[in-house]
């Protein structure tokens, strides 16, 4: 079971590799994104303190969801998905090692990334210390619930925009506990409470989502 | 060893076919035939159960597949009309990953050896996209000379084969029915077998020939 696991990550970071554009996008919007606002809104230091994790947590959710689309579309279209359904381990297991290869490429850079950001936002090191904790269990969450979209709508003519439907709704916990979090840590209050809610998420997405993906995964590729 | 009993697949309104019934046992081979568009794919999928039938059910050694999901996976080669074959990797790794999903421990050096032997010498690295139709066919029925799963469900194994390859492809199923493997086959073309016993079924009320 671990075998297979180590095998369908170790394929798709192979396939990431070779194909390094598909992990640039989403990396480049979400810095793209985050780095608008201050251009926009001009330096006015207090303003963008205040909004610093609102922004980092929607481009996130943005970054992410603009990631779904190729989760498992390209299986599906080359028939290894087929192959997935019918190997003798359990799907979820493949599920999960698709989810977490995903998060490495797409998850992944845009948190260790997130400290430069911060700067432009003339965040103090703790805050850009909690903000990339927060990204680093927010963002698996995000690709653990958005993939269960993803598996619905696979091979739907514009699953893209139906999968932003059914994802966005569920993904508003992870950015509710996420910016408060941050938040709550900048204003001195402590963000322990948030921290553990969101660490709760991961874990219950960790239990459900790969099981739910799987059976969509089953329905889909009927 | 492989019962189908009654089964009605039905896409929205419309009866792909109804009352498909047969069983196969150690050392035969099924001929699936039938007009364009007769079903032969979808009962394939149905057997494998990636399809739910609407009707009926299929069972492997007595037990019905829904129940025993991983162990008649395990017993199980699928090779349908999307190779599965990822355009990115190279023929040993596509090679290499698809045995170790199915659960055979692979050494490389045996993956490059089978890759030979399907006459793909000189171009086991290369990524699959630079390889032509048929060549990629090949990377993927190479599975099937390290399978050990007893039965094989192939749809359309011969497209896009050159001679020398459907004499190989002929050869090594030939080889499985005769150390009492399964196979399930649709093709065109006649099978030809030295051995075992060949079943064939028609779907489809179509004749052959005729619209």
């Amino acid at each position: 079971m671990f075998n297979a696991f180590r095998t369908i990550v170790h394929r798709d970071l192979l396939l990431a590799m070779r194909r390094r554009s598909d992990v640039l996008t989403t990396l480049f919007f979400f810095v793209i994104v985050v780095s608008l606002f201050p251009l926009g809104i001009g330096p006015e230091l207090d303003t963008l303190r205040l909004i610093a994790p609102g922004v980092f947590w929607v481009a996130a959710l943005l970054a992410s969801m603009l990631a779904l689309e190729k989760l498992f579309f390209v299986d599906y279209q080359d028939g290894a998905l087929e192959q997935m359904l019918l190997a003798p381990q359990p799907l979820f297991v493949l599920v999960l090692g698709k989810v977490f290869a995903h998060w490495l490429v797409t998850g992944l850079p845009l948190v260790l990334l997130s400290p430069l950001l911060g700067l432009q936002y003339d965040l103090p090191g703790e805050t850009i210390a909690v903000m990339m904790f927060t990204l680093l269990i927010g963002t698996p969450a995000l690709g653990l619930i958005g993939s269960i979209g993803a598996a619905l709508t696979l091979g739907i003519r514009g699953g893209g925009v139906l999968v932003s439907l059914l994802v966005l709704p569920l993904y508003i916990p992870v950015l509710i506990f996420g910016a408060g979090a941050v938040e709550a840590e900048s204003s001195g209050l402590g963000g322990a409470g948030h921290l553990s809610m969101l660490g709760a998420i991961l874990l219950l997405s960790i239990l459900a989502a790969p099981l739910a993906t799987a059976a969509a995964l089953r329905i889909s590729a009927e | 060893m492989l019962e189908v009993d009654n089964l009605q697949c039905t896409r929205g309104d419309r009866h792909l076919f109804s009352g498909v019934g047969f069983t196969l046992s150690e050392g035969e081979l099924l001929h699936l035939y039938g007009h364009n568009g007769s079903g032969k794919t979808t009962l394939m999928r149905t057997i494998c159960g990636l399809v739910a039938p609407t009707e009926g059910e299929v069972r492997w050694k007595g037990e019905p597949i829904r129940r025993q999901r991983d162990e008649f996976s395990a017993e199980l080669l699928y090779l349908g009309h999307k190779n599965g074959l990822k355009d990115d990797l190279t023929g040993i790794e596509n090679l290499l990953v698809a045995c170790r999903m199915a659960g055979l421990a692979l050494r490389e050096e045996q993956a490059w050896e089978v890759l030979e032997r399907m006459g793909l010498r000189g171009h086991e690295d290369l990524p699959a996209r630079v390889l032509s139709q048929g060549q990629q066919k090949r990377v993927a029925l190479a599975r099937l000379l390290l399978s050990k799963a007893p039965l094989w469900i192939l749809d359309e194994p011969f497209v896009g084969l050159d001679v020398a390859a459907v004499a190989l492809l002929e050869k090594v199923i030939a080889d499985h029915v005769a150390t009492g493997g399964l196979v399930v086959l649709t093709t065109h073309q006649e099978v030809a077998l030295t051995s075992g016993k060949v079943k064939k079924l028609r779907l489809g009320w179509k004749e052959d020939g005729r619209v």
